[in-house]
């Protein structure tokens, strides 16, 4: 976590891996060195907004991978529908029978109208899958970003004239409409007929297609800074000392990326997140019955001026969650860069 | 000025030319025959040649991309259909209309939504962000930099049902969103798109709020805008002669790609408000396999945004002096 020095001399002493998992600073100021990510550490636990925004995104985490133990405890699941059992939790016209949405101690988050499933493992299960896609998309969107990014920019002359090309085609592809475009075609390479896509496959050509289009920004402005780096004296010396272009990509340059690579990750997270949500709404991406956060809210859509509780379970979860994401985006880019102002 | 505008044109194009072959490229790596789609139960092989042949399919992929893209410059013949004249965008596969008919048809619609919104939050947008910026620090500036953070974590598929949800339903302030010609009726027009352009605005203002505040922040600390002032010229004179004029560039940029894109359409908008506009139209030929409406769609997506592209670069050029076209 070194955010770019002024100094050329700095990065050389930072590339040690242990700076990542250095432990807890201690809060004196004594004679013992401070990294930079410590450094970042210790800014970020005096910004409150950061920290409260980072323990709400944890606490969707948390959910998220425990939510398969909470409905166990819960004693529902997502796919039953409650009120083919019991015709009393609908009244006449398919809408839940209780005040709130059907909300009672039974069925916290209450019940869905029409199918009569229960919301809370529902919303549970959404946060889950939702998340799972988000975090799978921007993981690999990061990978291919640097890979490439990182590539162009340290080769240069034709390779880097031609991923500038690509890049510039990409960018100008009308996102939404590629994404809705896109996925039958994935869908055609793994199965004959479109009336029986798997649930795997579905979450995994999300998962590509956001990837495919997303890795252009981030190779962008990475290649920018490798440009910028290649030339610096540290290079050169490691350059000159006979280091193979491995070490110079993995030991020189991206230590002095790491910054700009987890800024752009907290920005992408969020954007996924309702992209994908945006994508399963139009009915391109999960379908009913997977839980997920736009399939919820397409379910809402359906019938919101008659029951709006349902609709408000996951859309403030979503906005909460962005929001909490967003801030914790801010800090994290205050504490890493603080001479950047926003 | 006229090396640049040649030399971006001519990028635009083969932009263009390469996002239609993918395009092509694309529908076909799906194994799905429209000429089947639309044969029906009874079908022959000899009705199934004759299709293609009305539909213009009967060739290899190749030179069908040829035939189209020569459509758009001279016109084309179709066995199906007669001729069509020059810029010719071909028929549908699932309804037999003319593509570039049917894109003007839903095109009104569309620039409605993307003006209308776009004069909301700009306004808004660039107002707060102004009023953030000389008020740095203070209660207004936070007030301001709070609501906008919420606001853009806010999403047009949650907001918008919520909006129908509390001022058509339960308050009956505004109307269901629908759309009535400008032309044929400026109130309807107005107030049926009302809804979807405060939506759109409460979203998108948020962005501009942010950037506006901060650009201006950081130009009202350089030196050229020191030098102003120290000069003795008035307050206002530099923050809108120099501090604004520096800060726009950035803006305007922004501004220029994401008109563009509410342009090519704004497809999560109008199915949440369901418009029929150009978003609405691409969804439907992407779930009825109609290729030549999908290509329509996609190349005046993405025409919209190179134009803008080019527009912007040029734009900045103008507002800021120090930029150089090259």
């Amino acid at each position: 976590m070194t955010p770019p020095t002024p100094s050329a001399a700095a990065p050389l002493e930072v590339t040690d891996d242990s700076i990542v998992a250095s432990p807890p600073p201690s809060t004196h100021k004594g004679s013992e060195s401070r990294s930079p990510g410590r450094l970042a550490w210790t800014r970020f636990k005096r910004d409150r907004t950061g920290v409260i925004s980072a323990y709400i995104v944890i606490f969707f985490f948390v959910v998220a991978i425990a939510a398969p133990l909470i409905a166990k405890l819960y004693g529902k699941d997502p796919y039953t529908t409650y009120a083919s059992q019991r015709p009393d939790l609908l009244n006449a016209f398919s809408y839940p029978a209780g005040p709130n949405g059907g909300m009672s101690s039974e069925f916290w988050f209450g019940i869905e109208p029409q199918l009569g499933r229960d919301v809370f493992t529902f919303l549970l299960y959404a946060i889950r899958n939702s998340l799972g896609i988000a975090v799978a998309a921007s993981l690999l969107t990061m990978f291919f970003g640097i890979v490439i990014g990182v590539t162009a920019g340290y080769l240069g002359g034709k390779t880097d004239y031609l991923v500038g090309r690509v890049i510039d085609i990409l960018l100008s592809f009308p996102s939404t409409l590629f994404f809705i475009a896109f996925m039958p075609v994935v869908y055609s390479f793994f199965v004959a007929d479109d009336d029986n896509i798997p649930t795997g496959l579905r979450a995994a050509s999300l998962i590509i297609v956001l990837s495919f289009f997303g890795w252009a920004t981030i190779a962008r402005l990475l290649r920018g800074q490798v440009l910028g780096l290649r030339v610096r004296e540290f290079v050169e010396a490691a350059k000159v000392t006979g280091a193979s272009p491995r070490r110079i990509v993995f030991k020189e340059l991206l230590p002095n990326l790491w910054t700009p690579i987890i800024i752009q990750f907290t920005l992408l997270l969020p954007a996924y997140v309702t992209a994908e949500a945006g994508l399963s709404f139009l009915g391109v991406g999960m379908i009913d019955p997977t839980p997920d956060w736009g399939v919820m809210i397409a379910r809402g859509a359906q019938f919101y001026t008659e029951d709006f509780t349902f609709m408000l379970f996951p859309g403030l979860s979503m906005v909460i969650f962005v929001l909490a994401f967003n801030l914790l985006g801010d800090s994290v880019r205050d504490a890493l860069d603080p001479k950047s102002k926003r | 000025m006229f090396r640049f505008l040649v030399r971006r044109v001519f990028g635009a194009l083969v932009i263009l030319l390469i996002i239609s072959a993918v395009t092509f490229w694309l529908f076909y790596a799906v194994p799905r025959d429209p000429a089947t789609m639309s044969c029906g139960k009874n079908c022959t092989p000899d009705m199934l040649a004759q299709i293609r042949h009305n539909l213009g399919i009967d060739h290899p992929i190749p030179v069908q991309y040829w035939d189209w893209l020569k459509g758009i410059f001279v016109g084309r013949d179709y066995a199906g259909f007669g001729h069509c004249d020059a810029p010719c965008l071909g028929y549908s596969f699932a309804n037999r209309e003319p593509v570039l008919g049917t894109i003007l048809d839903r095109l009104p619609l569309t620039l409605s939504l993307a003006f209308g919104s776009a004069a909301v939050f700009l306004v808004f947008g660039i107002g707060t962000g102004m009023l953030a910026a000389v008020k740095q620090g203070k209660w207004q500036d936070k007030v301001a930099s709070s609501a906008s953070l919420v606001a853009s974590s806010m999403q047009i598929y949650f907001v918008g049902y919520l909006a129908m949800y509390l001022l058509v339903a339960k308050l009956g302030i505004l109307d269901n969103p629908s759309y009535t010609p400008l032309t044929e009726n400026p109130g309807a027009w107005a107030s049926g798109l009302l809804l979807p352009w405060l939506v759109l605005a409460l979203i998108w203002t948020a962005n501009y709020t942010r950037m506006t505040r901060s650009q201006l922040v950081e130009t009202l600390s350089e030196d050229y805008v020191r030098t102003a002032r120290a000069k003795g010229l008035s307050r206002a004179n530099v923050f809108f002669r120099f501090a604004w004029r520096g800060a726009m560039g950035p803006i305007v940029t922004i501004f220029g790609i994401d008109l563009a894109t509410l342009i090519g359409g704004a497809i999560i908008t109008e199915s949440v408000f369901s418009l029929q506009g150009v978003g609405r139209l691409a969804v439907q030929s992407v779930d009825k396999s109609d290729l030549p409406m999908l290509l329509g769609v996609t190349v005046l997506s993405a025409g919209a945004i190179v134009i803008f592209n080019i527009v912007v670069d040029a734009v900045y050029a103008l507002i800021d002096p120090r930029i150089r076209l090259a």
